[in-house]
C-alpha cells in the first residue's frame, strides 16, 4: 500500500507540456485490491470446502454468538458512511470538518478491533482446538489485520489533512480516495465474512 | 478523475549512479531494472542448473550413492523452486517485461517505478535466503509442491524459510503484475490503440492478469501451511482433522496458472522475434490476441488435472480433462500462426531464429504429451513419474528457456550496442538442442515403464536410459560455456551493431542502441504497424 | 498448382503412414498384466499416433520453411506482406477442437470401461456404515460382483512400507498375493503422509491419503511377480518404498492363504 502511495513519480508524457494524464494510481490500487480479494477468496473457498467435506469431530465446541459480530457489522458500515462524509467535506475545502470525520472513522475502526478482541477472549475454543476454530481465527484475524492497517492509514491522512493547502487538499484527493476505497473494500469483505462465518 | 502533471523531469539522470555501478543500485530506470532481473535470474539459473547436475549425477547409478537421500530431496526441491520462482518467472516477466513494455507503449518508464524497484529488490534476498537454508538446518525437502502432511513433518526450519521466500517472491510477482497492467492500459502514448500494441504487451497483460488473480491464493495457502507448521493448527494436518486434498486444490489453483505465467511471455517474445528475422508481418494478429485471452481464461479452470489420483470425485476429473485438453486449441492457433509467419518469408538463419524454431518444435512435443496427460485414464498410470518430468522440461526448458536465449540473442545489440558472435551462438544452439533432447526424451520411456519421480534410487533395469539422460544434462551444462564466452567477448570487443541492426519496426529499435535514459531523445514515435514488413516504406505508418 | 497439391497430399500421407507404423510397431509400455492394461494400451496407441502426426507435421513445416524460405546471400528486402487469412484461422481452430473433443470423449469411454465412473459410496462389506467419503480411481466391480467373489484387502501405508491385511484370514502380509483372474478390491489408508500405490504392469495408481480412505479395484490377468511402487514423495526413503504383488494360480494362492491364515479366536 505505502509503496503504491509513494510512487508519485508520474511519467511526464512527452507530447505537450502541462498535459493532463488520467490518474493511474487509482487503477493500480484497484488491481491490488483485486489481488487482495483473491487471498480472501482462497480462504473462503477453503472454509466452505471444510464445511462441506470435513464434518465437525465429536465433542468439538464450535459455537458463535451473534451480538458482537452484528454490532461490528454495523460499526463498519457506519464507518464507511462517515468516511464518505470526510471526502465530501474535503472536496468543499472544509479541512477541519473532514478531519473530524476521519478521526471518527478511525475511532469506529478501533472500537471494531476492540470488540473483535473481546470476542476472541470469550470464545469457548482456541486457535488449535479444531479445524473450524483454526479457520475462524485465520479468517477473522487476517481481516482484523486489514482493519488495523486501514485504521493506521486513516489516522495518517487525518493528520495530513490538518492544514489547508497541505499534502491533502481538494486538489490532491488521492490519498483520501485511496484509503477510502481500501476501507470500503475491507467492509465488503467483512460483510461476506459475516455471512459465511456466522450466518451460514 | 484526472490530475494535472507538472512538467518536471523525473531526473533519474542526475540522481542515479552512472556506468555499471547503477546495476547495483536502487535504480528506478526500467531498463536498469530489467537487466538486474536478467542477470540475477541467470545467476540463479546457474545455481539451479548445478543442482540439476547433482540430480543427474546421482541418477547415473541406480543406488543412492552420490548424496544422502534427504539431501537428494532437498536438492530437487531447491532445483524446482529456484528454476521456477527465481529464473523463469522473474526473467520472462520481470526482465523482458521491464525492458520492453515501456518502449512498446511509448512511455519513459513503468507506471510505478518505485514499486518496480521494490519488486526487484525482493528477489535477491529471498533467493539467497532460500539457498542459505540448505546450510542452516537443511533446506525444504517436500518437493516444490510442498504437499502436507509431508511438509509439516519434515524438519521445520527449512520448510519455513522456503515458505517465507516463496511468499516474498510471490509478492514481488504481484507488484510486477500490477505495474504491467497499469503501464499497458494506462500509460500508452496518446494515439496508440490497444490493437496496435506489439504482441508481447498482450502476452504480458494476460500473464499479469493471471498473476494478480492466482498468486494471492498461493500466498494465503502458504500462510495457512506455515500456521500448521508453527502454531500447530490443523488446516492440512489429518491428525488434527485437517484435509490434505484442500491444500492441493489451493496450491494448484495458483500453480497451474503459474505454468502459463512461465510460458505466455515467451509466446509474446517469440511473436516479436519471428517477424523480424523472417521479414514478414506477424500472421493473424487478432486471433493471436484472442488466443492469449482464451489461454488465460481456460488456464484458471483446469488446476485439478494435477490431482487425478488424489481422490477427487469422477465428475470433477471429467470436467478437468475436457477443459485442460481444450487449451490445446488456443495454443495451437498460436503455433500455426507462427509457422504461417515463417512461410514465404526471407528468413535469416541466425541464433535467435534457431532458438525460436527449436522452441516451436520442443513445445509442440511437450504440449502433446500435456494433452495426453490431461486424459484421466492416461494420467493415472504416468502421474508422478518421469513421464511428467519429461513433459514439463520439454515445455519449461525446451520452450521457455530456449526463448530466453533467443531473446538474449535478439535484444543483446539493443542493450549493449554490440553484436553477439553468430558462430558461437549457433554452436550454443546445437549443443543445447542435442543435449536437451538427449536428456529429456528418454525420460518419457522411463516414466511409462515404471520409474517414479523424486527418487534417488531406482530399479537397475533403468540404468542405461538414465545414463543417456545424464549425458544429455552434461551436454546442456557444457552448452552454457560458449554462451558465457560469447557474452563476455561481445561486451568487451563485439562488433558495434548500430541502432537497428535487424531493421526491425517495433518501437524499441527506433531509438539509439543502447537507449538514452528516458528512452527517446524527443517524442516517442507512434508505431501503428509494429509488424509492417514487406510493405513499401510509403505504405507503412 | 496441381503439382503442389500432389506433393502436399504425398507428404501428408507419408506423415500419417510413418506415424501409424511407429504407433503400431514401437512398444513403449511394460507387460500387460491386468484387464486394465489392454484398455490403457489401446488409448495410448491412439494418443501416440495422433501426437506423432501433429508433431512430425509441425516439425516438417518448420524445417521446410527454414530451408525453403531462407534468405539467400544475394537477396534483399522483405517477405510478402501477408497479415492473416481468416479461413485458414478458422480451419486450424476447428480441426484441433474436433480432435480434442474426440480424444476427450474417447478417453471418457476408456475411463468408463476401466470402471472409473462408478459411484463408490455404495455399501461394501468392509467400508459399510459410517458416512466416510471414499473416492478413488479405478473400480471395475459392480455391487453384485463384490458380493459374489471379491477378494478384499486392506492396505495401510506408512513411511516406508506397505502392509496388506487379509481380513478373511485375519493376518497381515508384507507381500500382496492375489489369485489370477479374480477381482481384488482394496481399501487403502495411510498412517502418516501421502503415499501412492502403483503397479506399472497393471496401469493403475491411486494415492493413499491420511484421513481419507481410498478404494482401488483391479483384476490381474497374468501370473507373475510385479513391483508395487510408492509414487508420491513421502520422505527420504520414498525411493525405497516398494513391495511386490504376486499373482498366482488359484491353487497356489489358496495354499499360501491357508498357510498364513490365523485361526478364528472366539473369546
Ligand atoms: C510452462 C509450463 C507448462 C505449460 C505451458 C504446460 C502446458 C500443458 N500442460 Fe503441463 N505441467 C507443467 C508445466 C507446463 N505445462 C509442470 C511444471 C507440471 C508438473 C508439476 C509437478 O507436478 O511438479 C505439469 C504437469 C501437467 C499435468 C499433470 C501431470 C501429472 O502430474 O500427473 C498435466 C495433466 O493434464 C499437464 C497438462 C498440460 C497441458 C494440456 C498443457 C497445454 O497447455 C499444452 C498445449 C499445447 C499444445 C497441445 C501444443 C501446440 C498445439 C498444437 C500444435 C495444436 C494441435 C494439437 C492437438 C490437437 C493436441 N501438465
Ligand atoms: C522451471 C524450470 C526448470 C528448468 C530450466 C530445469 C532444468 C533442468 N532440470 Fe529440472 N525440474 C524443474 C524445473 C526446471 N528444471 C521442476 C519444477 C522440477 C520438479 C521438482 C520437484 O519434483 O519438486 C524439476 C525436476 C527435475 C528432475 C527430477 C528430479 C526428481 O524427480 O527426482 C530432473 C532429473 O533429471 C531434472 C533435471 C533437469 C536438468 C538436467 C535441467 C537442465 O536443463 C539444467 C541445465 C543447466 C545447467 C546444467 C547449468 C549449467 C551450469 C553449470 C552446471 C555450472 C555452473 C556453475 C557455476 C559457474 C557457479 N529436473
Ligand atoms: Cu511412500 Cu513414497
Ligand atoms: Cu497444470
Amino acid at each position: 500500500m505505502t509503496t503504491l502511495d509513494s510512487s508519485k513519480e508520474i511519467q511526464k508524457n512527452n507530447s505537450e507540456v502541462n498535459e493532463t494524464h488520467e490518474d493511474f494510481r487509482m487503477f493500480g490500487l484497484i488491481t491490488f485490491l483485486i489481488a487482495d480479494g483473491m487471498t480472501f477468496a482462497g480462504f473462503f473457498a477453503a472454509y466452505l470446502t471444510y464445511k462441506a467435506v470435513n464434518p465437525l469431530p465429536d465433542g468439538a465446541i464450535y459455537e458463535l454468538e451473534l451480538p458482537i459480530p452484528t454490532l461490528n457489522t454495523i460499526l463498519l458500515l457506519v464507518s464507511s458512511a462517515t468516511f464518505h462524509k470526510a471526502g465530501k467535506a474535503l472536496l468543499k475545502d472544509k479541512n477541519s470538518e473532514s478531519q473530524k470525520w476521519l478521526f471518527f472513522t478511525a475511532f469506529l475502526g478501533i472500537v471494531f478491533l476492540i470488540c473483535q478482541l473481546f470476542e476472541y477472549f470469550h470464545l469457548p475454543f482456541g486457535l488449535t482446538d479444531n479445524l473450524f476454530a483454526s479457520t475462524f481465527y485465520a479468517l477473522t484475524g487476517f481481516h482484523g489485520l486489514h482493519v488495523t492497517l486501514g485504521t493506521l492509514m486513516i489516522l495518517i491522512i487525518a493528520w495530513q489533512s490538518r492544514i489547508k493547502g497541505g499534502r491533502l487538499t481538494s486538489r490532491n484527493m488521492f490519498p483520501l480516495e485511496a484509503v477510502e476505497l481500501y476501507w470500503h473494500f475491507v467492509d465488503g469483505i467483512w460483510v461476506i465474512l459475516f455471512i459465511i462465518l456466522y450466518l451460514l | 478523475m484526472t490530475i494535472s502533471i507538472d512538467p518536471q523531469k523525473t531526473n533519474n539522470e542526475s540522481l542515479q549512479p552512472k556506468g555499471w555501478l547503477r546495476y547495483f543500485s536502487f535504480s528506478l530506470d526500467h531498463k536498469v531494472i530489467g537487466i538486474q532481473y536478467l542477470v540475477c535470474g541467470f545467476l540463479f539459473y546457474l545455481i539451479g542448473g548445478s543442482l540439476a547436475s547433482a540430480i543427474r549425477i546421482e541418477l547415473a547409478s541406480p543406488m543412492s550413492d552420490f548424496m544422502p537421500r534427504d539431501v537428494y530431496n532437498q536438492v530437487l526441491t531447491l532445483h524446482g523452486t529456484i528454476m521456477i520462482f527465481l529464473w523463469i518467472v522473474p526473467v520472462v516477466n520481470g526482465a523482458f517485461g521491464n525492458y520492453l513494455i515501456p518502449f512498446y507503449v511509448g512511455a519513459r518508464d513503468m507506471a510505478f517505478p518505485r514499486l518496480n524497484a521494490v519488486a526487484f529488490w525482493l528477489i535477491p534476498p529471498s533467493g539467497l535466503m532460500l539457498v542459505a537454508s540448505y546450510f542452516v538446518d537443511g533446506a525444504a525437502q517436500a518437493g516444490w509442491t510442498a504437499y502436507p502432511p509431508l511438509s509439516i513433518t519434515t524438519p521445520q526450519s527449512g520448510q519455513i524459510i522456503w515458505i517465507l521466500s516463496v511468499l516474498l517472491l510471490g509478492g514481488s510477482s504481484i507488484f510486477g503484475g500490477i505495474n504491467f497492467i497499469a503501464t499497458i492500459i494506462k500509460l500508452r502514448r496518446p494515439g496508440l490503440k490497444l490493437m496496435q500494441l506489439p504482441m508481447y504487451c498482450w502476452a504480458m497483460l494476460g500473464t499479469s492478469l493471471l498473476v494478480v488473480l492466482s498468486t494471492p491464493v498461493l500466498a494465503g495457502t502458504l500462510i495457512l501451511l506455515s500456521f500448521d507448521i508453527i502454531a500447530n493448527t490443523g488446516f492440512f494436518n489429518p491428525v488434527l482433522g485437517g484435509n490434505v486434498v484442500v491444500y492441493q486444490h489451493l496450491f494448484w489453483f495458483y500453480s497451474h496458472p503459474a505454468v502459463y505465467i512461465m510460458v505466455l511471455p515467451a509466446f509474446g517474445l517469440v511473436s516479436e522475434i519471428l517477424p523480424v528475422h523472417a521479414r514478414k508481418p506477424l500472421f493473424g494478429y487478432t486471433t493471436m490476441v484472442f488466443s492469449i485471452m482464451g489461454i488465460v481464461v481456460l488456464g484458471l479452470v483446469v488446476w485439478a488435472h494435477h490431482m487425478f489420483t488424489s481422490g477427487t470425485p469422477p465428475w470433477m476429473r471429467l470436467f478437468f480433462t475436457i477443459a485442460t485438453a481444450f487449451i490445446a486449441v488456443p495454443t495451437g492457433i498460436k503455433f500455426f500462426n507462427w509457422v504461417a509467419t515463417l512461410w514465404g518469408g526471407k528468413i535469416s538463419i541466425n541464433s535467435a531464429m534457431l532458438f525460436s524454431c527449436g522452441f516451436i518444435i520442443n513445445f509442440v512435443f511437450g504440449g502433446i504429451t500435456g494433452v495426453a496427460l490431461a486424459q484421466v485414464p492416461f494420467d493415472i498410470h504416468v502421474h508422478d513419474t518421469y513421464f511428467v518430468v519429461a513433459h514439463f522440461h520439454y515445455i519449461v526448458y525446451g520452450g521457455t528457456v530456449f526463448i530466453i536465449f533467443s531473446s538474449i540473442y535478439h535484444w543483446f545489440p539493443k542493450v549493449t550496442g554490440k553484436m553477439l558472435y553468430e558462430k558461437l551462438g549457433i554452436l550454443h544452439f546445437i549443443i543445447t538442442f542435442i543435449g536437451f533432447n538427449l536428456c529429456f526424451a528418454p525420460q518419457h520411456w522411463l516414466g511409462l515403464n515404471g520409474m517414479p519421480r523424486r527418487v534417488a534410487e531406482y530399479d537397475p533395469q533403468f540404468q542405461f536410459v538414465n545414463q543417456i539422460s545424464s549425458l544429455g544434462a552434461l551436454l546442456m551444462a557444457i552448452s552454457t560455456i560458449p554462451f558465457l564466452i560469447n557474452v563476455f567477448l561481445s561486451v568487451r570487443n563485439g562488433k558495434v551493431s548500430g541502432d537497428n541492426p535487424w531493421n526491425a519496426l517495433t518501437p524499441e529499435w527506433l531509438t539509439s542502441s543502447p537507449p538514452p535514459v528516458e528512452n527517446w531523445e524527443g517524442e516517442a514515435p507512434l508505431v501503428e504497424e509494429p509488424y509492417g514488413y514487406g510493405k513499401e516504406i510509403s505504405e507503412r505508418k | 498448382m496441381l503439382n503442389k497439391n500432389i506433393y502436399l497430399i504425398l507428404i501428408i500421407s507419408l506423415v500419417f503412414a510413418i506415424s501409424f507404423w511407429i504407433g503400431f510397431n514401437v512398444n513403449l509400455l511394460p507387460t500387460e498384466a491386468s484387464i486394465n492394461a489392454p484398455i490403457y494400451d489401446e488409448l495410448f496407441k491412439i494418443l501416440f499416433i495422433i501426437g506423432l502426426i501433429i508433431f512430425i507435421g509441425m516439425t516438417i513445416a518448420v524445417i521446410y520453411s527454414l530451408f525453403r524460405f531462407r534468405k539467400r546471400n544475394d537477396q534483399m528486402g522483405d517477405g510478402i506482406a501477408l497479415e492473416g487469412n481468416l479461413s485458414l484461422e478458422i480451419v486450424w481452430t476447428i480441426i484441433p477442437s474436433i480432435i480434442v473433443l474426440l480424444i476427450g470423449l474417447y478417453s471418457y469411454n476408456i475411463y468408463d470401461r476401466m470402471g472409473g465412473m462408478k459411484e463408490l459410496n455404495h455399501n461394501h462389506e468392509m467400508m459399510s456404515s459410517n458416512s466416510e467419503k471414499i473416492w478413488a480411481g479405478i473400480s471395475q466391480t459392480s455391487d453384485n460382483e463384490i458380493a459374489i467373489n471379491n477378494l478384499s484387502i486392506e492396505v495401510s501405508a506408512m513411511q516406508f512400507a506397505f502392509l496388506f491385511n487379509y481380513p478373511k484370514g485375519n493376518f497381515i502380509s508384507g507381500e500382496l498375493h492375489v489369485p489370477v483372474d479374480q477381482k481384488v478390491s482394496m481399501k487403502m489408508e495411510s498412517k502418516d503422509v501421502i503415499h501412492a500405490f502403483w503397479v506399472p504392469e497393471f496401469r493403475i495408481k491411486q494415492d493413499i491419503i491420511p484421513g481419507q480412505p481410498t478404494i482401488l479395484n483391479f483384476t490381474p490377468t497374468k501370473v507373475g511377480k510385479y513391483p508395487i511402487i510408492c509414487a508420491e514423495l513421502c520422505g527420504p526413503y520414498h525411493g525405497g518404498m516398494r513391495a511386490s504383488i504376486i499373482v498366482e494360480e488359484e491353487s497356489d494362492y489358496n495354499e499360501w492363504f491357508n498357510k498364513n491364515k490365523k485361526p478364528e479366536v472366539n473369546l
